[in-house]
């Protein structure tokens, strides 16, 4: 089930799971298997942190230029990009790896 | 030919694979497919090669004669031949502009030159309608024109400001020096010289949003525009690719002709690919058929055909 994957998923600049900090919410997910389309809604828990996934959306209201910031998640040749940057890779494993308590 | 009333497909004739990414973008060989010239097609990819194919006259099949790689050190993102078709463009993430020659015609393509000055990923090249010019456009926001000089120099004329945000495709007219470049800015802009190589923004269009999920058909009224290459059956079918793994073909539609021109849906292609369709391109001489590339890795060859109706 794709919570599964999402709700362990550290947040990089807190030590604890995105699901521990209401940042994602099983609400807040959804799945729309015939058009391949996967919508997740998050709220960052600062105002300038991103981290890419599939479609995202920034809750409205709660950051600083969340159109802005919408489209650039979504944005699929920027998030490729930023994948080929070794640096940002091992900060995305890092936060993906299962936290041990 | 109507083709309203005729019931119409777009078939698989071949998957190329070989590229180890993401397929980017794709670009037809001028001239060839025609008169006895077998039909060559580039291909580039996040695997940070171009690769080029060539159709087999005797099987009908195309196989890879080149993988042009060692020149990008990130992932090619578009290519453009010249309209002579001798030389290949790249643009790549890495911030540069590759081209490449194969002097002996025989697929021994050799980088002839870099342009760089770009600051971050670049996302497309186009060469003007004589060759003369070559654009590009980054993230960075702007977009610079090189002029084509003797010998495999390029010369960097001017780097055109004005979108705040990354400009995503840059393409000249098909007849004259006028450019286009579009921009997550919402944007599209239109720039053009004064005879002195003193370019600038002579229009900006700005009446939609880059990702409202709709293709714009804008009219110019300088002059009349044709699509194709005088085959006036086959005149002006658009083709897209979309991240629903669809490929769409749109039709002038013959009503509504009071305002100008109207566009249909003329076929719908699902899971034309396993993913993202990320670029289709017409073959330039015949226009029965179609190329795609996908985010699944591979490029596709369609064939666009005319059921016979059963009576």
């Amino acid at each position: 089930m794709f919570t599964h994957h999402i709700r362990d998923i550290k947040d990089p600049e807190h030590p604890y799971p995105l699901e521990e900090l209401k940042v994602i919410t099983e609400d807040a997910i959804e799945v729309d298997d015939k058009r391949s389309h996967v919508r997740v809604t998050f709220i960052p828990t600062v105002e300038h942190c991103i981290m890419a996934t599939v479609d995202i959306r920034v809750a409205p209201g709660t950051h600083a230029t969340e159109a802005a910031v919408n489209k650039q998640l979504n944005d699929k040749e920027r998030v490729a990009a930023a994948l080929e940057n070794p640096n940002l890779v091992d900060m995305v494993d890092e936060c993906l790896a299962p936290s041990f308590e | 030919m109507n083709l309203a009333d005729e019931n119409f497909e777009l078939r698989e004739v071949q998957r190329l694979e070989g590229h180890t990414d993401k397929v980017w973008g794709l670009a037809w060989k001028p001239a060839t497919g025609v008169n006895g010239i077998p039909a060559v097609l580039a291909s580039c990819s996040g695997d940070k090669t171009i690769r080029v194919w060539e159709q087999s006259p005797a099987t009908g099949s195309f196989h890879c004669k080149a993988v042009l790689e060692d020149a990008h050190t990130r992932t090619v993102r578009s290519c453009a031949w010249s309209p002579c078709g001798k030389l290949l463009a790249t643009a790549s993430f890495d911030a540069t502009t590759a081209i490449w020659e194969d002097a002996g015609g025989d697929f021994d393509f050799v980088c002839v030159s870099t342009l760089e000055g770009h600051e971050n990923e670049v996302k497309s090249v186009s060469w003007n309608a004589s060759g003369s010019r070559i654009a590009t456009c980054a993230r960075d926001k702007t977009v610079w024109i090189w002029e084509v000089l003797p010998h495999n120099e390029y010369d960097n004329l001017t780097v055109l400001q004005g979108h705040t945000q990354d400009v995503k495709m840059v393409q000249w007219h098909p007849s004259v020096d006028i450019l286009f470049s579009c921009s997550y800015d919402n944007t599209i802009k239109v720039w053009a010289e004064d005879g002195d190589d003193d370019w600038h923004c002579i229009q900006t269009l700005d009446e939609s949003s880059s990702d409202d999920l709709t293709i714009k058909i804008w009219g110019a009224d300088i002059m009349k525009m044709h699509s194709g290459d005088g085959n006036a059956d086959w005149d002006g079918i658009i083709s897209t690719g979309a991240a629903d793994d669809a490929i769409r073909l749109f039709v002038e539609s013959e009503d509504g002709l009071v305002d100008g021109p109207k566009y249909k849906l003329l076929l719908k292609k699902e899971k034309a690919h396993d993913m993202d369709v990320n670029a289709v391109q017409w073959s330039s001489m015949e226009h029965k058929r179609l190329a795609s590339a996908s985010d699944d890795g591979t490029v596709k060859i369609w064939e666009f055909i005319q059921k016979k109706l059963q009576l």
